[in-house]
């Protein structure tokens, strides 16, 4: 398989930034109540997270080691506040929606942990396209997980009514509670699926709030994804 | 009066940081195991919020906005707070070695925290903040609100860790899913600050 493609479907489906390395929690739970808002966060972090990816590779041999993460942290603000002024121009809906969980998209762990894991070690390309597989898979979590949110909680899906007469709204679902408990559902269905096809699974959350300690254990998961390939 | 207390009660009760705004979730699942972390961890994370709040809100009002550059907000709030927590850890470090030593190891892991960056954003898009003094407030309010979660859900963790969970929900499933009714039970407070106090 080509170097691309792999790395694409790594971040989609091998190494899942939401289901599999679980990281990127607040967006996934606090956004997901409408599947709409589901595709505009995606969106939104996918392009941070391939502008961050690109700029990271290219300075890989300029920034030095032990100012490594105040780097990147500045990189990404950086693009956050352009993505913040695209989307308030020509976005307004998605800003109102989004509100302070777009600017946050500076301290989602994912965007952070891939500078660290794969831009700062790859060349340009790969890291770009990196970026895009990680964003696309984090796209799909958000929408399936506001599909599934807004179907149960509103009877919609994209606004759409279709549960209509058929299953009275179950509001619980768009209420924060819906959100943890949708994430926790889907994880366990990831976990088992992995299980199946003899993946290892993430069995706690070691992340403790802190991308630097994330990529801690990241690197083992990396010298891992070529086999699980 | 009535106002400070319906903030600080909001943050705590009905706005809960992690349990309604979800900010905050990786310590929430990560350090939530024991009540001694969970504890440490709460306490540094109020700690900062407050401290993060008394620097952001007079940098927005004094110096952004008289310079109509309020578009760095984002940029300049993380870099201010990173700077910060590595300023509050060496002078606790020198100064108060015994506090250092209960929370040192959870400053730096505050830095990325979503929890404090949101606090001071959201410092400003709530519209019942209108002074330093609420704002403040609010940071207290909220870092109490994530001490409590933190707190209550390590309750309920060690008894999870005793009993017997389905296999396929073991872990991570069985932690979200407890969360849930955590925060199920959080959403009896609803209306309670606005009945209670008018604001």
């Amino acid at each position: 398989m080509n170097k691309y493609v792999k790395t694409l479907k790594n971040g989609i489906i091998d190494q899942n930034p939401t289901l599999r390395l679980v990281l990127g929690t607040c967006p996934t739970l606090a956004i997901t109540t409408q599947a709409f808002n589901g595709i505009g966060m995606g969106l939104a972090a996918t392009f941070v997270l391939v502008c961050s990816n690109i700029m990271v590779s290219l300075l890989r041999k300029v920034i030095p080691e032990k100012v490594r993460i105040p780097c990147y942290i500045t990189i990404i603000a950086s693009f956050v506040t352009v993505l913040q002024m695209i989307v308030k121009a020509f976005l307004p809906e998605i800003d109102k929606a989004l509100g302070i969980y777009l600017p946050l998209i500076v301290v989602n762990c994912i965007i952070l942990a891939r500078a660290e894991m794969f831009a700062a070690k790859n060349t340009v390309l790969v890291s770009a396209v990196d970026g895009l597989g990680m964003g696309i898979g984090f796209t799909a979590v958000l929408t399936l997980m506001g599909i599934i949110r807004e179907l149960l909680g509103a009877g919609t899906v994209f606004g759409l009514p279709l549960l209509s007469g058929v299953l009275p709204p179950m509001l619980i679902f768009i209420l924060p509670p819906g959100g943890f408990f949708v994430f926790g559902v889907l994880i366990a269905l990831a976990n088992s699926l992995s299980k199946k096809s003899g993946k290892k699974v993430k069995e706690s959350f070691e992340c403790d709030g802190n991308c630097a300690a994330c990529s801690e254990i990241c690197p083992n998961e990396v010298k891992e994804a070529p086999e699980n390939a | 009066m009535l106002k400070i207390t319906a903030i600080i009660l909001a943050g705590i009760l009905t706005n809960n940081m992690v349990l309604s705004k979800f900010l905050g979730i990786c310590p929430f699942l990560g350090v939530s195991k024991k009540y001694n972390t969970a504890f440490a961890m709460g306490v540094a994370v109020t700690l900062v919020m407050l401290v993060a709040t008394a620097v952001t809100y007079p940098l927005y009002t004094l110096v952004l906005l008289p310079l109509k550059i309020e578009y760095l907000q984002t940029i300049a709030f993380i870099l201010v707070i990173a700077a910060l927590v590595q300023l509050i850890e060496i002078l606790l470090k020198r100064f108060l070695p015994p506090i250092y030593k209960a929370l040192g190891i959870y400053l730096p892991l505050i830095t990325t925290n979503c929890a404090v960056l949101g606090i001071t954003l959201l410092n400003f898009t709530d519209t019942k903040i209108t002074s330093f003094g609420l704002a403040l407030c609010n940071a207290l309010g909220g870092g109490l609100g994530f001490l409590l979660a933190m707190m209550l859900f390590a309750g309920v963790r060690t008894r999870i860790e005793k009993s017997d969970v389905p296999p396929f929900l073991q872990g991570l499933p069985i932690t979200l899913i407890s969360a849930a009714i955590v925060s199920l039970s959080f959403l009896g407070f609803a209306g309670l600050i606005e009945n209670l106090t008018g604001f």
